[in-house]
């Protein structure tokens, strides 16, 4: 223990493996063709691709931000894949179709797809690289009204409802990675629930990212109509490999009067090896418009993977008396990189924000909050809570904090609460006496640091954040 | 029987010969010897900063501090060898002066996380919440404490004589063979004092051992010590008999330090 807190002892990455199957890929580079060939295989209308070229000529002008407090080389955008699909694509109606092997990986990942396996009471969209491979119980939410598939399915089966909403939240040219998605997104899910529906189950969405030198650019779009409410999750992860694989993902919600969405994340990508070679760039756009009165969107994110994080799920709060939540934990050990939290932006009366954000640091790792908060003139008597707690393990990491507020109403009402721990000796040699080894002091030290986060998370995926958050930080206390 | 004047009977639990042990460089204990059987209570005074908390901390095995000669044989083995995490399994409790606090943890969960390592360290079979829960609430029970405490999230926000009655909630449900108390009398008021006092009193059976550290005479009037030790310049210059704690109460240190060491 002399030497602090912090063997650089690791334990390997989990979820690392490939899966050996035969994948059709389009070369690497970006151009309108690439793009109308992305189009044309997803069997796209004419205004869906238009939309994605738009997006592409701003993109094109658009420089890559590097405000950012993380630091990585440049990325080469013509070097990457943007579409890599299993071949003999399956219908998504019947599993008996879906490769076995695709069925065999999301089952590693504890993602079971099987009818006699599936976790009760969720249901499960499975994208694998660029493509949904399948969806589970969709009969029976269709019963209640609600559509729940791949969005390239909804993009030519529900193209009102898509074309309504996408791009609403987050327009085509909002920012350089959104732009990017907008004009080459492959997959992700779509979430229709009507009036009055109380979604009967959680909705996830697993994310698998197998192929080499491709990004993953999924796209989701969750409309919850007026008096509706969704809970939804989703999960991730991907490949050990040297390079620097992207993924550029772009979610919107929109909840209308008196709904509620609730959002949570576990993300797993593949974050890296001790030096900080190979990992994920996840840089990605979350935004949620509480567009109607009364309605609520919060977002819970537990963020554990990834070499370089660079995500700040948001809320619009149009509504009057609309509420946003953001509850995050980010992790950031070996050589990890986090720049991460939440923009409120306050339009409507009586409209509340809550913010509980948790960044952890360990080995090497960079765990940086950067918040905006802002209230803006129409916005009479809007409150916001932000708590922005960073604990530290080991001498070689670092936490910081950005909070940015940014108030035009004068009866609104902040309040900002930070602190700073470090996990020191002492409560480790405490939990020792009592007969807990290091480990399993550390793991409980910091779910007691993240408790507040984690009773937002759906119960089914508690458990598993916390599980999640022993295994990233394995190795880091000696 | 609680083992007052039984000492020959007991088996050597913990055999300290020559400690010699030093933090930041400087030495604090200078040669300490002490032996104590199984049935026995023992009481360690002496004046500030004579090396009574450093010998509590060496014997749990803090790293903070190291030990440059002696050793030390608990139930014949040697201690120093042994990890903290080894030696609170096998049977050895502190109870720290300045119990530390861990946020959103209740106690009820440290303690089963405690109480399972242990008992996976014994190959018995680990308990389930439920499980727990009851074997506690009959632990609580029978020292006469009411549940309040185990919701709670450890230490956090607890005043200073909470925290101490704490610790000795947590010695009476982890039932160590082993105790060593931490200055727990100090920072308690004269009824929370026989409260610990006595739950101490209670735990006392004849294949367990209860080292005391302390500053005051009070707590001794609760628990009948079988020996006194006084600790002055990381030595034990003196040991005698409860009246030996009297004594101290009535004259103080000072007169010991003229005495030759009894080493």
């Amino acid at each position: 223990m002399s030497s602090g807190i912090e063997a650089q002892v690791l334990q390997p990455y989990k979820y690392g493996f490939v899966t050996d199957i035969e994948s059709e890929t389009v070369p690497p580079g970006l151009s309108e063709d690439v793009i109308r060939l992305i189009s044309q295989k997803k069997g796209e209308p004419a205004w869906m691709l238009e939309w994605r070229l738009k997006a592409y000529r701003n993109w094109q002008k658009m420089p890559e931000p590097h405000w950012a407090n993380v630091q990585y080389g440049p990325v080469d955008y013509q070097a990457i894949s943007y579409y890599a699909a299993p071949k003999q694509r399956p219908k998504l109606d019947s599993l008996d179709q879906v490769d076995p092997k695709l069925l065999e990986t999301f089952e590693k990942l504890g993602i079971p797809l099987e009818e006699r396996k599936r976790l009760a009471g969720v249901a499960v969209d499975a994208v694998f690289d660029s493509v949904s491979v399948a969806t589970t119980f969709r009969e029976e939410l269709k019963k209640h009204g609600v559509i729940f598939c791949a969005i390239s399915e909804a993009i030519r089966e529900y193209p009102d409802l898509v074309q309504q909403y996408l791009g609403s939240v987050v327009p085509y040219n909002d920012n350089f990675f959104a732009a990017l998605n907008s004009a080459v997104f492959t997959d992700g899910s779509f979430v229709y629930v009507p009036k009055g529906v109380r979604c009967p189950m959680e909705l996830s969405t697993y994310f698998r990212i197998n192929a080499e030198s491709t990004g993953q650019f999924e796209r989701t779009l969750i409309v919850a109509d007026e008096g509706s409410h969704v809970s939804y999750l989703e999960g991730c992860s991907a490949p050990v490999r040297d390079e620097n694989q992207l993924h550029a993902a772009v979610v919107e919600l929109v909840a209308l009067d008196h709904a509620t969405i609730k959002y949570s994340t576990i993300q797993n990508w593949y974050p890296g090896d001790e030096e900080g070679r190979g990992g994920i760039y996840n840089f990605v756009t979350k935004r949620g418009a509480c567009r109607g009165r009364a309605s609520k969107i919060s977002w819970t994110q537990v963020e554990t993977g990834s070499a370089i994080t660079w995500k700040y799920p948001g809320c619009i709060l149009q509504g009057d008396d609309s509420i946003g939540e953001f509850y995050s934990v980010a992790v950031t050990n070996q050589r990890q990189q986090a720049d991460t939290g939440t923009k409120m932006i306050h339009m409507g009366k009586n409209t509340r924000s809550t913010i509980v954000s948790k960044g952890i640091s360990a080995g090497r790792g960079q765990n940086t909050y950067r918040g905006l908060v802002k209230i803006l003139k129409g916005a009479e008597q809007a409150r916001n809570y932000s708590q922005c707690d960073s604990m530290l393990i080991g001498d070689r990491c670092g936490a910081h904090t950005f909070p940015y507020i940014d108030v035009r109403n004068s009866t609104a009402i902040m309040e900002h609460e930070a602190s700073t721990s470090k996990i020191g000796e002492d409560q480790i040699f405490y939990a020792k006496q009592r007969g807990l080894s290091a480990e399993d002091a550390v793991s409980m030290i910091v779910n007691g640091f993240c408790k507040e986060v984690f009773k937002e998370l759906p119960m089914e995926f508690a458990v598993e954040a916390q599980r999640l958050l022993g295994i990233s930080l394995e190795g880091s206390v000696g | 029987m609680t083992g007052k004047g039984k000492r020959e009977t007991g088996k050597v639990l913990l055999e300290v010969r020559d400690l010699h042990a030093s933090v930041e460089g400087r030495e604090i204990l200078k040669g300490v010897d002490l032996t104590v059987r199984t049935g026995e209570v023992h009481a360690i005074m002496g004046p500030n900063g004579s090396g009574k908390s450093t010998l509590a901390q060496v014997l749990a095995g803090h790293p903070a501090y190291s030990v440059t000669a002696g050793q030390v044989l608990y139930e014949g083995k040697d201690l120093l060898a042994m990890a903290p995490e080894e030696r609170a399994r096998e049977g050895v409790f502190l109870a720290f002066q300045y119990p530390v606090a861990i946020r959103g943890i209740t106690n009820a969960y440290f303690l089963r996380a405690a109480v399972n390592a242990i008992r996976k360290h014994k190959g018995v079979e680990e308990l389930g919440p439920v499980e727990f829960m009851d074997a506690l609430e009959a632990k609580l029970t029978a020292i006469g404490w009411d549940s309040s405490y185990l919701t709670r999230p450890v230490n956090d926000g607890f005043s200073g004589g909470e925290k101490k009655r704490n610790e000795i909630l947590q010695l009476a449900v982890l039932d160590p063979k082993l105790a060593i108390l931490d200055e727990t009398d100090s920072g308690l008021d004269i009824d929370a004092l026989k409260t610990v006092a006595q739950t101490v009193d209670k735990l006392r059976r004849p294949d367990n051992a209860t080292v005391l550290v302390t500053h005051y005479y009070r707590i001794l009037t609760h628990i009948q010590p079988d020996l006194v030790h006084v600790l002055a310049a990381g030595r034990i210059v003196k040991s005698g008999g409860k009246d030996l704690a009297l004594e101290l109460e009535e004259k103080g240190y000072d007169w010991l330090r003229t005495e030759p060491a009894v080493a």
